[in-house]
């Protein structure tokens, strides 16, 4: 068995495989003192190398089996439609070589309009609204676009410290094309004053970085009488050059 | 040129939307010759992490990943619902659930053979990150003998974190400990 799979490789022609980016002081660390949390569930071992094979070269292309169209517009997912502020949240999906992600997911979840989350273990003492979930999906077009229709998040404290606020933001998970290229992060609303005091978007070292967490106004987008419009680019890890062995 | 996004902790309330119904069954349940792993998260003080999320990612019992970058593509026909993928929110014990095929061994550009395995994504709240291990089967001895990964891990003990034990009704137990004295390794992806 193994002979066989040897040969499959070796008998002729070894695999040229992407070798991905591995990038450094851009994620936060996983021990960062402001975040309690991270206390007791951040590794101390030394993080191994492991060197880009097949497993992490390749991953899951999931899709349209998962989504309907419904699902980039949270304003329409049940009877009535949801208070507050609606937005028109869209951008790219790009590797860091500049390349366009498409056919990607793309999962959100937010809270609604007064900063509270549909959700079992949440206690903050605002209303759930019937008529926003929080939730949506889609899929990237061929130019790596996608495209949410939502309502502004709001704030919503937490027990981090004394008197801590979150900022409004908006989850996002993103697969890309590569195991090594998952992302879950985080984007935020320019202008917010809670920004500077959230030790969660102030975890990540490099102030540029930070700043690409911030989705931008645009005007552009905007729709007249209708939502106002932000734009965000969402940028993976690129595949480098391919490596010949 | 454009640069990285960085990472944000998943938070408390992923559990809303990313869980699916099918997201542990990277095969259906029942389906011939599926193993069903099982495990808990643990945090460095022993204690379950009630709020995290597992997701697997593997090559089929060929060995092959039904994916462009795989230079030898899906085997013809492939495997009746496999999607390779799965994905299982920590219950409030901290257990997790995946049903799976056990993928086959996977030939390296260097020419060793990585051992079968499932590379194993864990995202919580207090990781601000997601952390990266691998599964490995107590059944491949000689594989993970072998297995450039493993052996690329000197001390024994740390190594043993990377491989399920099996259970007594046939599951294999798979947990994670974030942080203490049987940290499970961790991987630099
Ligand atoms: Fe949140």
């Amino acid at each position: 068995m193994t002979t066989d799979v040897a040969a499959s490789i070796t008998g002729r022609r070894r695999p040229a495989l992407p070798s991905y980016e591995r990038p450094s002081g851009v994620h936060p660390p996983l021990d960062f003192a402001g975040y309690r949390s991270t206390e007791r569930r951040h590794p101390r071992g030394p993080l191994m190398l492991l060197p880009h094979r097949l497993t992490e070269v390749t991953g899951p292309l999931l899709g349209e089996e998962l989504i309907t169209p419904a699902d980039a517009d949270l304003t329409t997912q049940h009877a009535g439609e949801p208070v507050g502020q609606r937005i028109i949240v869209t951008g790219r999906v790009l590797d860091s070589d500049g390349r366009p992600v498409p056919d990607t997911l793309i999962e959100i979840w937010q809270a609604n309009a007064a900063g509270r989350y549909r959700h079992a273990r949440e206690h903050h003492p605002a209303p759930l609204d019937p008529n926003f979930d929080g939730i949506g999906r889609c899929i990237t077009d061929s130019a790596g676009r996608y495209r949410f229709v939502t309502i502004a998040p709001g704030s919503y404290p937490w027990g981090n410290h004394h008197n801590a606020w979150r900022p409004a933001h908006i989850h996002f998970s993103v697969f890309g094309h590569a195991f090594t290229q998952r992302l879950v992060t985080q984007m935020y609303f320019p202008g917010d004053p809670l920004l500077p005091l959230d030790p969660i978007f102030n975890s990540v070292p490099d102030e540029k970085a930070r700043q690409r967490l911030i989705a931008g106004f645009d005007i552009e987008l905007t729709q007249p009488e209708w939502a106002l419009g932000y734009r965000w680019d969402i940028v993976l890890r690129g595949r480098g050059a391919t490596v010949f062995q | 040129m454009p640069e990285l996004t960085p990472s944000q902790t998943v938070g408390p309330y992923f559990a809303m939307r990313l869980p699916w119904p099918q997201g542990p069954f990277v095969v259906p349940e029942g389906t011939p010759g599926a193993v069903t792993i099982v495990g808990r998260l643990y945090d460095g003080a022993g204690e379950v992490i009630p709020d995290g999320l597992i997701e697997t990612w593997q090559a089929g019992p060929d060995g092959r990943f039904a994916h462009p970058d795989d230079p030898r593509g899906p085997a013809p026909g492939g495997y009746h619902g496999f999607r390779g993928f799965g994905r299982c929110p920590t219950a409030p014990d901290g257990s997790y659930r995946i049903v799976t095929l056990k993928p086959g061994p996977l030939p390296a550009p260097d020419g060793s053979i990585e051992a079968p395995h499932l590379d194993v994504s864990v995202f919580a709240r207090g990781l601000l990150d997601r952390v990266v291990t691998r599964m490995y089967f107590p059944d491949e001895q000689a594989a993970n003998a072998a297995d450039p990964v493993l052996c690329s891990i000197r001390e024994p003990a740390r190594r043993a974190t990377l491989i399920a034990v099996p259970e007594p009704e046939g599951e294999l137990r798979f947990d994670i400990r974030l942080q203490g004295e049987d940290e499970t390794v961790f991987f630099d992806v």
